[in-house]
Formats: structure tokens, sequence, C-alpha cells
């Protein structure tokens, strides 16, 4: 599914991924956790196309198709979706609106036709109710005013619309509270499925609990330094990331 | 993000400004210059009476001891007044008396700008969609206003201004300059001397007109200007929409365009003013050529409980000097100014509004956006005062600023004049960049970059676009989305 090879990547000359290399299969939930600076973020946006990123080596493909070659659109048309750790404001924009513009965006983009405003409209009933989002939040203006759980609710809600291939979650758990990471981790695990693959980045083991993970990887200094079972966050939530530092 | 790159670059390459063509047709035109003889030339082509031509003939003594205006935000060379023509109109023999004796050539222009000038094509539309009456202006004269009957039936008067100099001389001379003195700035004066054409505009007390009323304003000729005047006044108890368009070929040398409209709002009368002004912008990577769009637009709330409400697109022009005003004169009466300006590029744009409030328990709302994109420079400038007299009086404003890019400029220039203790204004401002976390957001759900620059802008310009009749909207959205095509690199 995802296959990450040898990849190096660098913001404004300075190299943060170095050589990292990494293969999530097609209905698997993979965590990658490191410490601040280890690059985590930067991977994340690698895979999904931001700007002022540059990819000096090594490739990423999703179904064998070549993802670094693509713009920020194309990447989501092709099923990449980012839940970000500080999902945007965008003012005078429902919610609602946005959700139907940017479905309707990648499915014209892949030669599909618009959904009808009924099935779309039941649609998001259906999901939002899953989430507890009150249906009448939809009609604001996407995540301003939102508190950082709506915020988090909101990117799993678009999830579910969307419908991706691959799910990239950066730091999802940061800024929830106990009742909000629970609700958040349902919609994710909702998400699970045979043709779907999942890269959970955290700093923090407790995300884990609520989303089980398949395999564990340690990303310090811009690669992949060890990687294990479930049980390796458990490790690293009791020895902390010292020994992964010196290790790169 | 070089595929970025490439796709701004091809954007812009891509003609932008899709309204730059121009009509090949025989025309004539006054002697080039500006004097005494040419004001007499412009009244003499109108057949107008004596008094008009005294009119203008003493406005333009007045222009000559004036001086052009500098307290503007905006920058361009010197105008040669005396390098200009004043009067350009399309050959005719006498003049078309209906649709079917306009120059087929003109009818082509407007069905390409999509303006529906044939009564029976609007008819022919959906059962129950809207109509619309247009009043069809090319350089200096109006050539043909449709759905004249139908209004008249209702007692409605629309129709060009050389016209109602004509046929309705007692409503213009009693209306004409009441609202915009001649000599009430230097633009004004000079439009005063010679202006060519515009609409005019009545409705008698009580009647809701039956349909919106829209002018459509096309510079076509060199090295000429236009000075189109508007009147509507709206009789006690009456209503009217009226819409405004404009559009101009693309030629390397600036063009003058100073339009004066006034309207006048009697007792419980309403106006909805709408705007939607496209001239040509210049080039975007030189700023070379464009219009000069130096207009003064003012309504008189004159009787008590009136209304009028200013809603203005500002997409084009090289350079916008503009301030359509409300005089709240009538008590209880109210003035509302909802303003989209859009620059790129090279343009200039300094608008705003100014109310004026006079008599007690007055109220007025101002709420404007500009957006500012390419190298452009964009400024509010806005007054609200209250008089002695008018206590009571309310006001609330506000203004955003949105930044495309890192070389345009926003300003905001208020100035608020309260004298006497009973009255209550606000104000609200805000400036902000559109960002590329926003931008990377919206792509990262599946919008391309234009779409997603059009998604931000709409949703910044909402809160105006709603004020605008509905087919207009539509509209408006497109033509901002399309002002700011490859804003974003």
């Amino acid at each position: 599914m995802l296959k990450i090879e040898n990849l190096r990547a660098s913001v404004e000359d300075k190299e943060i991924l170095k050589g990292l290399t990494l293969d999530v299969p097609a209905g698997e939930v993979h965590a990658i956790m490191g410490p601040n600076g280890a690059g985590k973020s930067t991977l994340s946006y690698v895979l999904s196309g931001r700007g002022g990123y540059e990819v000096t080596d090594g490739s990423a493909t999703l179904n064998g198709e070549d993802l670094l070659a693509l713009e920020p659109d194309e990447r989501a048309a092709k099923g990449v979706f980012l839940s970000f750790q500080y999902p945007l404001e965008i003012p005078g924009v429902p919610a609602l609106t946005f959700l139907r513009t940017a479905l309707n965006a990648q499915r014209k983009a892949r030669g599909e036709d618009e959904v009808a405003a009924p099935a779309f409209l039941k649609l998001v009933r259906e999901k939002a109710a899953e989430l507890k989002i009150d249906f009448e939040m939809l009609k604001r203006s996407l995540n301003v005013g939102f508190s950082g759980g709506e915020k988090k609710r909101m990117e799993i809600l678009q999830m579910a619309i969307l419908q991706p291939k691959l799910l990239i979650l950066d730091e999802t758990d940061s800024g929830l509270d106990i009742d909000a990471l629970r609700i958040v981790s349902e919609g994710v695990n909702a998400m699970r499925a045979p043709d779907r693959a999942m890269l959970v980045i955290t700093h923090y083991q407790r995300l884990l609990d609520h989303i089980k993970p398949d395999r564990v990887h340690v990303l310090s200094a811009g690669r992949i330094v060890a990687s294990g079972g479930p049980e390796l966050a458990l490790q690293l939530e009791a020895e902390g990331y010292d020994k992964y530092a010196s290790a790169a | 993000m070089v595929a970025v790159k490439q796709t701004v670059e091809h954007v812009e390459s891509l003609e932008a400004y899709k309204h730059g063509f121009i009509t090949d047709i025989d025309q004539e035109f006054a002697p080039k210059g500006l004097n005494a003889d040419i004001v007499r030339f412009i009244s003499a082509k109108k057949d107008e009476p004596e008094w008009m031509l005294q009119w203008r003939l003493e406005a333009f003594e007045r222009w000559l001891a004036m001086e052009e205006p500098t307290w503007a935000k905006v920058n361009f060379p010197r105008i040669d007044y005396q390098d200009a023509y004043y009067y350009a109109a399309p050959k005719t023999k006498d003049g078309p008396k209906s649709l079917d004796e306009v120059d087929p050539e003109l009818l082509a222009t407007y069905a390409k700008l999509g303006i529906p000038l044939k009564e029976q094509e609007v008819l022919a539309g959906v059962q129950g969609a809207p109509k619309y009456a247009v009043d069809a202006v090319f350089d200096s004269v109006s050539v043909v206003t449709t759905f004249k009957k139908e209004l008249a039936a209702v007692g409605v008067i629309f129709c060009s201004m050389s016209e109602a100099i004509r046929e309705h001389p007692e409503l213009v001379k009693k209306y004409l300059g009441s609202v915009v003195p001649t000599s009430d700035n230097y633009f004004a004066c000079l439009n005063s001397a010679v202006f060519s054409d515009g609409s005019f505009v009545y409705v008698p007390p009580g009647v809701r007109c039956p349909m919106e009323l829209s002018t459509y304003f096309r510079i076509n000729a060199a090295e000429s200007g236009q000075f189109e005047r508007t009147l509507i006044i709206v009789d006690k108890g009456a209503y009217v929409s009226y819409l405004e368009g404009c559009t101009a070929p693309m030629r390397d040398e600036n063009q003058l365009h100073a339009a004066v409209v006034e309207l006048v709002a009697l007792e419980d009368a309403e106006i909805k003013y709408s705007t939607v002004q496209n001239w040509y912008p210049g080039d975007p990577k030189t700023g070379k050529g464009g219009i000069y769009n130096f207009v003064t637009k003012r309504a008189d709330c004159r009787g008590d409980r009136s209304k009028v409400s200013w809603t203005q697109v500002e997409t084009g022009s090289a350079v916008t000097w503009k301030y359509p005003s409300c005089v709240l004169r009538g008590n209880d009466s109210s003035g509302e100014f909802y303003s989209i300006a859009v620059t790129n590029g090279f343009q200039q744009a300094d608008t705003g509004t100014k109310m004026i409030h006079l008599g007690a328990n007055t109220k007025s709302r101002i709420i404007s956006k500009g957006i500012s994109a390419g190298k452009s420079s964009n400024t509010y400038r806005g007054l609200v005062s209250a008089h002695p007299k008018a206590k009571g009086a309310r006001n609330f404003t506000q203004c955003d600023s949105l930044l495309i890019g890192k070389e345009c400029a926003a300003h905001t220039v208020p100035y608020v004049e309260a004298r006497n203790g009973q009255t209550v204004f606000e104000h609200e401002a805000t400036t902000t960049r559109l960002s590329e976390d926003q931008l990377f957001y919206v792509m990262q759900r599946g919008l391309n970059q234009e779409e997603a620059v059009a998604l931000l802008v709409n949703g910044f310009v909402k809160d105006v676009l709603q004020q605008l009749p509905m087919e207009f909207a539509v509209e408006a959205q497109k033509l901002v989305a399309i002002s700011l095509e490859g804003s974003v690199g």
C-alpha cells in the first residue's frame, strides 16, 4: 500500500528526513513515535505535498503510484488524507459547504459524478451523529470559534465523508480531553478497513491505548531506528526516547 | 512546488480580462481637446435646450478654476485633459427608434458581453425568471433602452439622460445637480460640463418598480473618456432596484471615466443601487493602460424614513477613486454601503463611503471588504459624521482587508465626527493575510489552487455578496475569482 524508500527531504536546505524507509501494507495501522524534532510532522507534510519541503532523494508510492510528483489536491484525490495537528479556520465557509466542495472536487478529479444534495446530507447527518457533532454546528464557518476537541472531531468527520485510502493522523490526541479522545478514537477505529492504511503519528503512548497499532516505529533524527509490535510503545512510555537519540 | 509555479504561469498567460475586445464600428468624434466650443458641440449633438447648455458652460468655467485633488492614496502620471476625445458615438442617421434599427455590430457586442438587449430573448427565458430592463451606453451615447413600454404602463420613466433632458425637462431641471452640485469636486465639475449620456429613472409615488433596472456602460473608442451622468428619483413610498455594469477594451493608454450618479429618495422611498465595475485594469505585468475610474456617487435621503443601499463589487480599473455616499437628511432615514474591492497587478483603489447624518434617528451601516494581490494598493476611506441635529444617529462600520502575497498593500482611513452627544458610532477593522497554511489545508482536501483561493476569498466576501440580487451575486463571485487568478505563486 504505502511504500517509502530511502526518503530524504529538507526545509530551507536543512535536511530533516535522512533516508527514511517504511512499508505500511493495506489494512494495517502503523504508529510513528519519536522525540520532538525527529521529523514526524515533516513526514506527514512531505507525504501530503505541502510547499517548502524539498525531496532530495528516495521515493514514496501509494499502491505503486508515485505520490511525490503530484500536487496536494491530486494526492487527496488519490486517497491521501492528513488530519492536521492544528486544523485551520476557514471564515465565511460553512463546514457543510466545505465538505461538499471537497468531496465533489475529489470525485471530479477521479472522473466520478458529483454527489447530489439529498444523498450528501443523509451521509453527513449519519456520520456527524456517530461523532456526536451537532448538525447545526455544520452550518457555521469551518473551525471558526470551535474548541480544540470540536476541531479534531471535524477532522474525523471530513475523513469519514471523504473515505481516503491513506490516513495520516498528525498528533491527533493533542488538545483532547479524555472524552473527546475516546470519541475521536472510535471514529478512527471505524475507518479501519482491509483496503486502507493508517499512519498514526504521536509523541505519547496514550492515543495507542485507543487506536491499537499493528506496528510501532521509532523515528529519530530523520530515520526509522526501531520497529516492533504494540509492546514497543509501552516500552517507550516507560523508558523515554534517550536510547534512540544516541542511536541516531 | 514546481508544478504549482507552472500552473500559476499558465493561468497568468491566459487572458484573464475577458471583455478586452474592440468593436469595429464607424464612430464620430468631437475634435480632440477641451474648451467651451467642445461643450457647445456636445450639447448641440444632443439637441439640448439652451438652459442645459448654459448649465454646462457655467460648470466648465468653474472647472477651469479648480485643481485636481491629490489627497487620495493613488499615484498616476498627470492627466493631459487636452489630449483626449470628449465625445465619441456610433454613427447613425437619426438615432434608432427601436431595437431593429440598432447597428447589428452593437447588438453583437452586447451579446458577447452577455447583456440581453432583445426583449423577446429575455421573455423567451424560463417562465417566472426575473426581467431586467437595460439601458446600454456605448461610449458617449445610449444606444437602446429596453422594456420602456412595460415600465411606462406603471408610470416608471427609464430612459437615457439625453432623452430625459428633451422629454422631461421639469424633472431634470428640478433634480440635476441637486445632490452633487456642479462645483462639488474637480471630476464632478468636469462631468457637469461634458457629460454625454447615462440613465434617467423616475419612479412615481407608491410604485414598486416591477423589474430590476440596469445600465450597461461600455467604453470602446480609443483616446476617449466616458462621462456618464445618472439621475434616479424615487418618489414617496416607491421602490427601485438598479444595477450597473461596466467594461472596456484592453488598450495601452489610460482612459478617463468620470461619472456622476445622483439618487434622490423622498419620504418612505427605497433605492437599492448595485454596481459591478469591471473596467479594464491595465496590463497585470507592466501596469500599462487601464481605466482611471474617478466617480462621484451620492444619494440624498431627502424624505423621512427613506432608505438607500449601495452595493459595489469593484474588480476593474487601473485607478479607482470612488465614495458612494448617503446624505441622511430625512428623520429616521437610513443608508447602507456594502463593498468588495479587489485589486491585483498594479491596480490602485481608494474607495469607501460617506454617511452624513443630518436628521434625527438616522442609521447607517458600512461593510467593506478589500482584497489586495500582486503589487496593488487598496485603501478604504470613509467618513461618518453626525450634525448637531442628528440626535440618536447610529452607525456600524466594519472594514476587513485581505492580503494575498507579500507585495501588496491595504490601508484603512476612517474619519468619524460626532457633533452631538447622542450618537452611537461603532467601528471594527481587521487585516489578514491569506495564509499558505489555509491554502494547503484546503488543497489537502482536494481543491486545486485556483479553487482553494476562490473558496477562501468567497468566504471573506460572503457578507457583501449576500446583498446583491441573486443573478448578480453569482456573476460577481466568478468575477472576484477571475480577478485573482494567478495571484498566488
